[in-house]
């Protein structure tokens, strides 16, 4: 055996150990943030969890129902929000607008998914919290809604304009105008990539924290309604990873269990949507 | 099958009635007629100074080679060349005396039916495939009546009656097309055009759908594309023949195939080019 083709195993087989070897350290790191969150968050996971509000400082137990239910509530009024806009503008993206429109939106669309959660958090903060001069559920949701916009706007149009013309053909030749063609023919077809992109976009802004913190702020208690601030998961994990009480941290660590729970229930949900129904053929 | 046309005259010498019969009978009723049709896409023209009809409860043939035209021209029948942008149409097309251009497309289109190259069922399933044309138009009266009128006239009903709630997409290809023609009956369109409605099919479906064919021009007027002159030869009454955007000759079909009266037709039907 000569020496180039020697050299030339060796480097197929380096390339082959080290490309694998990425592989597996990016698939490790999720199992290892879920063992150690399951190891360090589980022990506190009981009953009382979901359904207690927490205890003072120095009280063993309690639980973070507040702060679950404040998260849902959140995540509610955020898609009320960013979910219509976010649709019907891609609808406008995919089937109305002409290609400038459409690039200069698009592009407008990509830079506010840029925009650091942070941000959207301060833009939040002066456009509802200041004027109420008040902390809120409704100003926590504002900012995630802004942010689901754009997720749900790029993705439907993705989907929509993925269906394939000779759909539309086929309903316009039936007589369908084009809104009745996109309503009862194109969005159909392209329905459970659309949603499944919208439960994505909710599992992306469920665990944000920065637009949180200066607008749904957070609770010790029960919130009091959409008008007053309320606690919710990502807030309530942050404060109590930052406190020195050694209970807090286990409590903290308990939230991120179930924060990534949730996480994942949606994303499997999101996956199960996806690979069932009728799926029109590519090409 | 009706009765063949005698051999008439090609439409160059006939006016915009089309062929006409030989022998001074009463020329056949034109449902549509095209007149000095010019068609371009964007700077490009595609078709040049069309003249032709569409004969009542007859079938009309267009062919030609790849990029004739004669997709385009029967696409423009009902004007779905008109989801195309930069397309430009000039010159007249009438359905029953009436300029359709003139007209509301969607009930244009309503009257003028289509089935295209692939079968294009809806991912929906075989009933709500065929009962979405009456659903769109608020056509009133049983659907699952009309369904089933339609599949049968599509030949199509003792295949799928026990599974009409199953998606359209487990039918297979000729049956996906012949549920296309049955959702575009359920309208009862006026004139149905088919777009090379076989190119995607395997023999068998092919030559079920040509019976279907020639069994439908009973009730409805037929406009087909195809690049099959065999299929043209079987199926149609009229055959027009267009070479890069011209027509070249419009015949009662026997004639085209065995006297045709322009040397190019003769050469493009006994397989020397195209």
């Amino acid at each position: 055996m000569s020496a180039r083709v020697k050299w030339r195993r060796f480097v197929s087989n380096f390339m082959l150990t080290l490309t694998g070897l990425c592989a597996l350290v990016s698939v490790s790191v999720l199992f290892l943030i879920l063992g150690y969150l399951i190891f360090n968050g589980g022990k506190s996971i009981n009953w009382a969890f979901f359904t207690q509000l927490p205890k003072p400082v120095g009280e063993a137990g309690g639980g973070m129902a507040n702060a679950i239910v404040g998260s849902a509530k959140l995540l509610m009024a955020a898609s009320l929000l960013g979910v219509p806009i976010g649709f019907l503008g891609g609808i406008y993206l995919a089937e109305f607008s002409g290609s400038a429109v459409a690039s200069v939106v698009r592009y407008a669309a990509d830079l506010l998914n840029g925009v650091p959660s942070i941000v959207i958090g301060i833009f939040a903060y002066s456009m509802v919290v200041l004027p109420f001069k008040h902390f809120s559920t409704l100003a926590g949701a504002f900012a995630l809604g802004l942010m689901m916009i754009p997720i749900t706007l790029r993705s439907t149009e993705e989907f929509l304009g993925g269906v394939p013309r000779y759909l539309r053909e086929g309903a316009m030749a039936l007589g369908a105008s084009k809104w009745k063609t996109i309503a009862t023919v194109v969005v159909p077809a392209a329905y459970r990539g659309i949603l499944t992109a919208i439960l994505l976009a909710l599992a992306r802004v469920a665990g944000e924290t920065a637009p949180l913190l200066f607008t749904a702020f957070g609770n010790r208690y029960w919130s009091e309604g959409w008008g007053q601030p309320t606690a919710s998961l990502p807030v309530v994990i942050f404060n109590y990873a930052v406190s020195p009480y050694e209970d807090w941290h286990r409590q903290a660590w308990a939230a991120g269990l179930v924060l990534l729970g949730l996480i994942l229930i949606i994303n499997i949900l999101a996956r199960t949507i996806l690979s069932r129904g009728i799926t029109v053929p590519r090409s | 099958m009706q009765a063949s046309p005698k051999p008439g005259l090609s439409v160059n010498i006939v006016s915009n009635v089309g062929p006409v019969a030989h022998g001074g009978s009463a020329p056949l009723p034109m449902r549509m007629t095209i007149s000095k049709v010019n068609f371009y896409y964007g700077s490009k023209q595609i078709l040049f100074d069309i003249n032709m009809g569409i004969a009542d409860k007859r079938v009309t043939a267009l062919i030609g080679p790849s990029g004739c035209g004669k997709s385009t021209l029967l696409r423009a029948l009902n004007r779905m060349h008109e989801t195309f942008h930069t397309s430009r149409l000039e010159g007249e097309i009438q359905l029953d005396g009436q300029n359709i251009l003139a007209q509301d497309v969607t009930s244009l289109r309503r009257r003028v039916g289509m089935v295209f190259q692939r079968p294009n069922p809806f991912p929906k399933s075989i009933f709500d495939n065929v009962a979405y044309g009456l659903r769109i138009n608020g056509i009133k009266g049983s659907t699952s009546e009309m369904v089933e009128k339609s599949l049968r006239r599509a030949a199509l009903w003792d295949e799928v009656k026990d599974h009409l709630h199953k998606s359209a997409y487990e039918l297979s290809g000729g049956q996906q097309q012949r549920l296309c023609i049955a959702r575009a009956l359920a309208v009862e369109p006026e004139v149905l055009l088919l777009d090379e409605p076989c190119s995607a099919l395997d023999p068998i479906s092919t030559a079920k759908i040509e019976e279907l064919l020639v069994e439908l021009k009973n009730l409805t007027t037929i406009g087909i594309v195809t690049h099959n002159m065999q299929q043209a030869a079987r199926v149609s009454d009229f055959t027009a023949f267009l070479l890069t955007g011209q027509m070249i000759e419009f015949s009662p079909t026997p004639q085209l195939f065995t006297t045709p009266s322009d040397p190019r037709t003769e050469a493009y039907i006994t397989g020397r080019f195209g």
